[in-house]
């Protein structure tokens, strides 16, 4: 007599321990794998189009709520000659034997946009403004500070004596470098925005920006254009050399 | 579903563990990138590690990812305080029962009641609540020297809020280094952290 086959009750009952067990384990199985996957193919899938998109349209937004958080009267503090960082870093996109080098005999800051007085302004002229100067902390996007102290003219009052739009949206900076970098109009009108020609009370050298940087203690280091040859103040974006390659444009600190 | 399960953890916890477990996942990936451009210490992470293959999109990251850490850290905090979930599973917390919840788990001795927090769940869940207020304390001084420099002078000043954050990160990575720990040694808790529901424990163990 052949035994009667048993079927096991597991092997017919969805619902009992062993299958759902079963099921368990290869839930799991495959949300692991999907996992791995992921993570394997990460590249691919945080430097997708879609999530680039989605990156920058979050970095705009970040320009809207940094813009909003701006107070225009806030100052950022300041700091006595003994916390000064010696020797101040030189920090640029090149190294330090690039560092253009501008004639001050036939320099000419050139103006642009809407501003009602365009006649580009000699070293000298520049000079004999009314000078002030500040010790502040520079924040560079990669982390580190230094604390510098800068001479030079307010910049709101530059923007005045120039007839510049103080209701334009930005104030932008072609530089001898080559490089090129837009602020907005708030941030430009700061009271410790400065034009600055000075750094610890000698003519600003090469490496800091000769023969003008522009100094703004309200926002990260890279905002801050130096060898500036141009302004010209606009309605139109005009984008940067860093922030065009990704970096946040506010970057208000 | 088994019939004889029961409900533990409620759809608003689950949805605000898992969006939070992705936001923690972005920011300190993406946070270990930021910090390669200019260490602390006498080491950088690892580049496989790290989000988003340069400082720039780094940055992205973590200020696009803030947003998501932020408005689900304040649901999380509306929803523990107003549902009672922190009073009822977080409190209360007696220093014996915690010392003796320890000596039980350095001997990996790890009861687990089902719907029920230990005296160590509690007291970890409730370090890493004040862990991420520092974590975000710290990273809005180092964001916004400027206009909370209050704030940042309460972290002795920029520089120092650096490793504030950093070290607050630590603390936090060490947290869930215990975390995934703890469910690899009991896996049976991982289950109703997606589905919500686990069958109930039929003895204390």
């Amino acid at each position: 007599m052949k035994p009667k086959p048993r079927l096991s009750r597991d092997l017919v009952d969805p619902s009992s321990r062993s299958i759902q067990a079963l099921e368990r384990r290869l839930f799991l199985k495959s949300s692991l794998s999907l996992g791995a996957i992921t993570l394997l193919s990460g590249c691919n899938v945080t430097d997708s189009e879609a999530v680039q998109r989605v990156l920058w349209a979050m970095s705009r937004w970040n320009d809207r709520a940094q813009a909003a958080l701006f107070d225009p009267q806030r100052l950022a503090p300041t700091y006595p000659e003994s916390a000064i960082t010696r020797p101040f870093p030189f920090n640029a996109f090149y190294t330090e034997d690039e560092v253009p080098e501008v004639d001050p005999t036939d320099y000419r800051l050139e103006l642009a946009g809407a501003i009602r007085d365009k006649r580009p302004w000699q070293l000298t002229q520049l000079y004999a403004l009314p000078q002030i100067t500040q010790i502040t902390r520079h924040v560079c996007v990669e982390g580190w500070s230094a604390i510098g102290k800068w001479g030079g003219v307010n910049f709101r009052v530059f923007l005045e004596l120039i007839g510049a739009d103080l209701t334009a949206k930005y104030v932008g900076f072609k530089c001898a470098d080559d490089y090129y970098t837009s602020i907005d109009m708030a941030t430009a009108l700061h009271p410790q925005t400065l034009l600055t020609l000075r750094y610890a009370d000698q003519v600003l050298p090469p490496r800091y920006g000769f023969p003008m940087k522009l100094r703004i203690p309200t926002k990260l280091g890279f905002k801050n254009p130096k060898h500036i040859m141009a302004i010209f103040v606009t309605n139109d974006y005009p984008g940067g050399y860093w922030e065009d390659k990704g970096y946040n444009w506010f970057s208000g600190l | 579903m088994d019939a004889d399960s029961i409900p533990v953890h409620p759809t608003p916890v689950r949805l605000l563990h898992w969006a939070n477990a992705i936001a923690m996942l972005v920011m300190i990936a993406s946070g270990w990138q930021i910090y390669n451009a200019s260490p602390l210490f006498a080491f950088r992470f690892a580049k496989q590690i790290t989000l988003g293959g340069w400082l720039a999109a780094g940055l992205q990251w973590h200020f696009a990812g803030m947003w998501l850490l932020a408005i689900n850290g304040l649901g999380w905090l509306a929803y523990g305080l107003v549902s009672g979930h922190f009073r009822r599973h977080y409190l209360p917390l007696a220093p014996r029962s915690l010392l003796r919840a320890l000596g039980d788990a350095v001997h990996l001795r790890l009861p687990h009641q089902v719907g029920v927090y230990n005296p160590l769940q509690r007291a970890a869940y409730l370090g890493v609540l004040v862990i991420a207020m520092l974590l975000v304390a710290s990273g809005l001084a180092i964001w916004k020297p400027v206009q909370l420099q209050e704030l940042t002078a309460l972290f002795g000043g920029y520089d120092a809020a650096r490793f504030w954050h950093f070290f607050a990160m630590t603390a936090l990575a060490a947290f869930l280094a215990i975390h995934l720990t703890m469910v690899a040694l009991v896996p049976r808790t991982l289950l109703p952290m997606i589905t919500g529901r686990a069958r109930p424990s039929r003895e204390l163990e």
